[in-house]
């Protein structure tokens, strides 16, 4: 199919014509190719890249699968996604890669990268068959124990040597285990006041801290998932500074919500790692616009109602992010002038498609750049409803919510995933 | 005052007054031989325990009988309360029963507020101690229990210096008694080993001290806190003997208080470990009428809640 | 609106009572006053100051009945007022219950019912300031200090020195 954005702004603020034929973007300026789709005030952006998203299939498909993850994503903005290997069975063979990266092809709806688990069972224990899912149709590049820690620091040594061979990477959920034991909100002011379990940023820096050492001992590159404390942003300033190769992440919802929400004790605040205090939003803003964090993930995580429909401390941890998520760091980072849309683009587009290795993705819109591309409408507002999310679980933190920008239509692969608002039903096969 | 009763920051000093001056009332009225009332004839309260606590459950079935209220007592311990959907249930089974008020006792701080915010039920919901949270009526009943032992003050307890020393950390007793002592005027200091005070403490309206010894002689009230001898497995102290030595009540230091200083211990006690035999019995300690003044509280506070209109019934 | 009853009326009226109740009782002896607050405390207080002059002391009290009382779901909760017990308790006294205004009965019962509460007396009287009529339980007072006819759509207001700054009663709206 071949077609014209036509009118639309490019993040350096160009207004032009975007021409798109197959799946390629066949020229950017003054050309009219095939099929005219007006875009006057509208801005294009390479398609975002969430490095970090739970799509729970295999397992516990009531909450996710990889078909309504990838629609969410769609109506998200996205045009790839992570699933990350905490599912049931675990990604941690060849196996269950394949099975979700085929699950992926066939939702078409955009690319799904199956993340691969470090350790057998997510268990901490045995490295898992790295190798064979990187050599694998999956061809998976980032490994992660997400929603675990891969604590013991001889194993995460061994971790970040082995993947150097497929040039991989480690993407590590840094929480000290023994220090979190029972851990049900970031320790501080409020949980003294609550009686709930504190969650020290320690836990996270501490291993952080490690992490960094080992990825300079080893020269071997380190990703911080969902970095939440200030101590952690400073840490990992100094690791940039020294030269060592690590990356850091930022969940959208840290860049806005804290841990005084938790007084509610709706447990659809309740996330892992915890929300922290404004000082330390503060800082995760400050390390994302001056680059010290290098992208935006979601950490996407469903869950169904009755795991959120009950007391806190029995109540799941995590929120939901991809339909969300650009609004989010639009209100926090864009509207702040903290950040350009430009860097924006950066942040969720270009960096994370780097470190997952996704050539496809976030590449900077061109000719002959690959035709997956968001085109957002920063003039209009919208209300966050749980029950319009194109998600099968509902625990949105933002629900009621009044965000800027609408993501206008999502191209994937020079497919409209999503036209004018609404999935259009095609897909790319 | 608001229509539950959570945790004390839902209560007003306006409030606390009422509370206290009805709890002291309801005594006069029931010395005499009959200690029924028939206040709340035709309602239902609803125990509804997910934690053992038979001291706690007594109380509040001896006030809501001795006000003429219909009694539930639902146990839920024991059933498979693991996932939470029996919170949201239980409750719906209680709206539908027709109870007018749930007193919960649960092991996850936020679960009384969880049954009331949740729109599960209508009843009013009355906290008996929610995980390490709060425990609003035994500060309540502690503060009835303080100003009946200061007869002058009446519940102004300005200048008034009360210890509370233990396990602050995992104490519901303690975050309630210091939100509640605090808005009647009290100076409040905790003692305890750093271990066991919470990360946020320097945030609370009280003094902090990591040694017994140094102001016993400066407090009015001294209330000491039941240490659970399975804390010692986190390594929050070293060992019951070592506590026992820095931070129990004992005999020596029970000469060493005040003349006209009380001893109080919410129950139940570890004789021996965190408060002596000596010191639990002797003419200083107020611990057994804490309890009777438990009724008292718990019935005011059911009167209170429930004695009255809904306040929608009435319009305001 | 003129008062009904003023300064001078009320202390004839509560003479009046005085000079009845050792009357019917032959005699003050173990007679007990019991005022129901807010404004039954202070006229049982004042009946107790004639009595005194009238050559008797007389043990006076306070019976709260807010507990007892069969309206509670109409108003929001209120707080309780003070019941002492008078010197000597109520077991086997003459019990005077002292109230300002006599309406439905309602709150008498209530009274007898806390009454009943605090021990069994040989007998319970009744001395009310004013008697307006409308009663809605078998009730009837002792001692009336001045019997007003009145709709049921007026209400009577009481007014004492000690709470109110002023001695009145008077009739309040239609």
């Amino acid at each position: 199919m071949t077609f014209t954005l036509k009118n639309i702004s490019l993040a350096s603020g160009l207004v032009t014509n975007i021409a798109i034929d197959g799946t390629q973007v066949l020229s950017i300026g003054s050309e009219i190719h095939g099929d005219v789709v007006d875009c006057t005030g509208l801005i294009a952006l390479p398609g975002l890249v969430d490095l970090h998203t739970h799509l729970r299939e295999p397992g516990k498909e009531d909450s996710e699968t990889v078909l309504s993850g990838s629609k969410a994503a769609a109506k998200g903005g996205y045009t790839a996604l992570s699933a990350m290997a905490n599912t049931s069975p675990v990604a941690d063979t060849a196996g269950v890669v394949e099975q979700v990266y085929r699950l992926g092809k066939e939702a078409g709806l955009c690319e799904v990268f199956p993340i691969g688990a470090v350790t057998v069972g997510l268990a901490g224990e045995r490295l898992a068959e790295l190798g064979a899912m990187a050599q694998s149709a999956a061809r998976v590049r980032v490994f992660s124990d997400d929603g675990k820690c891969v604590s013991d620091p001889l194993v995460m040594r061994r971790a970040l040597e082995y993947v150097k061979s497929f040039g991989g990477v480690i993407a590590q959920h840094a929480q000290d285990p023994r220090l979190t034991e029972g851990a049900q909100m970031n320790e501080g002011a409020v949980s003294s006041r609550l009686g709930l379990a504190g969650w020290p940023a320690v836990a996270e820096e501490a291993i952080i801290a490690r992490d960094i050492l080992l990825a300079d001992h080893v020269k071997s590159r380190l990703h911080i998932c969902h970095l939440t404390t200030k101590g952690g942003v400073e840490l990992v300033r100094w690791a940039k500074a020294q030269g060592i190769n690590v990356t850091a992440e930022v969940t959208p919802h840290h860049l806005i919500l804290t841990d005084d929400l938790v007084e509610s004790y709706d447990p659809i605040f309740k996330v892992n790692p915890p929300l922290r205090t404004n000082e330390d939003v503060l800082a995760l803003r400050a390390g994302l616009a001056d680059g010290t964090i290098d992208i935006v993930a979601t950490d996407h995580a469903p869950h169904p109602t009755e795991d959120k429909e009950c007391e806190w401390s029995a109540a799941a941890f995590g929120m939901l992010g991809l339909e969300t998520a650009l609004s989010v760091v639009v209100k926090t980072m864009v509207e702040t002038n903290a950040m350009t849309w430009e860097q924006l683009a950066n942040v969720m587009s270009v960096n994370p498609a780097k470190i997952g290795g996704y050539d496809r993705q976030g590449v900077p819109l061109a000719a002959g750049s690959p035709a997956n591309i968001v085109v957002i409408d920063p003039a209009q507002t919208w209300q966050v409803d749980k029950e319009a999310l194109s998600s099968k679980s509902k625990n949105t933190p933002f629900h009621g919510y009044v965000l800027p920008t609408k993501i206008v239509h999502t191209v994937y692969e020079g497919i409209f995933v999503v036209k004018n608002q609404e999935l259009t039903g095609l897909k790319y096969e | 005052m608001k229509s539950q009763l959570l945790s004390i920051n839902d209560l007003s000093t306006a409030d606390i007054h009422s509370i206290l001056s009805t709890a002291a009332e309801l005594e006069r009225i029931t010395d005499g031989p009959t200690k029924k009332l028939p206040t709340l004839r035709g309602r239902t309260v609803v125990n509804l325990f997910f934690e053992d606590s038979t001291r706690t459950r007594i109380s509040f079935e001896t006030a809501a009988k001795r006000l003429s209220a219909d009694v539930i007592n639902f146990s839920a311990k024991g059933s498979s309360v693991s996932k939470g959907e029996s919170l949201k249930d239980t409750a719906q089974t209680l709206q539908a029963m027709g109870a007018d008020a749930v007193v919960i006792r649960h092991g996850s701080s936020g679960a009384a507020q969880r049954l009331a915010d949740s729109g599960w039920i209508s009843a009013t919901v009355i906290n008996a101690g929610d995980g390490t949270h709060e425990h609003p009526t035994q500060a309540l009943l502690d503060a009835f229990t303080i100003s009946k032992s200061f007869p002058d003050r009446k519940s102004d307890f300005s200048g008034l210096r009360v210890a509370i020393v233990g396990d602050i950390l995992h104490s519901r007793v303690a975050r309630s008694n210091v939100l509640l002592l605090s808005k009647l005027g009290a100076s409040v200091t905790l003692i305890a080993p750093p271990t066991l005070l919470p990360v946020g403490v320097e945030t609370w309206p009280v003094k902090i001290s990591y040694n017994m010894d140094e102001q016993l002689e400066e407090f009015d009230v001294v209330m000491m806190l039941r240490i659970q001898i399975e804390r010692m497995s986190n390594f929050f102290f070293p060992s019951e003997r070592e506590y026992s030595r820095q931070y129990g009540l004992n005999e020596e230091r029970l000469l060493r208080m005040k003349k006209s200083a009380i001893v109080m211990h919410p129950g139940p006690m570890n004789r021996g470990l965190e408060i002596s035999a000596s010191s639990a019995d002797s003419s200083r300690s107020v611990i057994v009428d804490q309890v009777g003044n438990g009724v008292l509280t718990r019935m005011a506070v059911l009167y209170l809640l429930l004695g009255g209109a809904a306040l929608t019934e009435v319009g305001q | 609106m003129s008062a009904i009853l003023e300064s001078a009326d009320i202390d004839r009226a509560l003479k009046r009572i005085s000079h009845e109740i050792i009357e019917k009782n032959q005699g003050l002896e173990s007679v007990v006053l019991m005022g129901i607050p807010t404004r039954g405390a202070y006229l049982a207080n004042r009946i107790s100051l004639i009595l005194e002059e009238l050559g008797a002391k007389v043990p006076v009290g306070t019976l709260d009945i807010t507990m007892h009382r069969d309206d509670l779901r109409l108003r929001p909760p209120r707080p309780l007022l003070p019941t002492l017990m008078p010197p000597g308790g109520i077991e086997g006294k003459h019990v005077v219950l002292v109230d300002d205004v006599l309406f439905s009965g309602r709150t008498i019962r209530a009274a007898l019912d806390a009454l009943g509460e605090l021990g069994r007396p040989r007998t319970v009287q009744l001395a009310v300031l004013v008697d307006r009529g409308h009663r809605e339980l078998p009730i009837r007072a002792d001692y009336v200090g001045k019997n007003l006819p009145t709709s049921s759509k007026e209400s009577v207001r009481v007014q004492l020195s000690e709470i109110d700054e002023i001695d009145s009663v008077e009739i309040v709206g239609a």
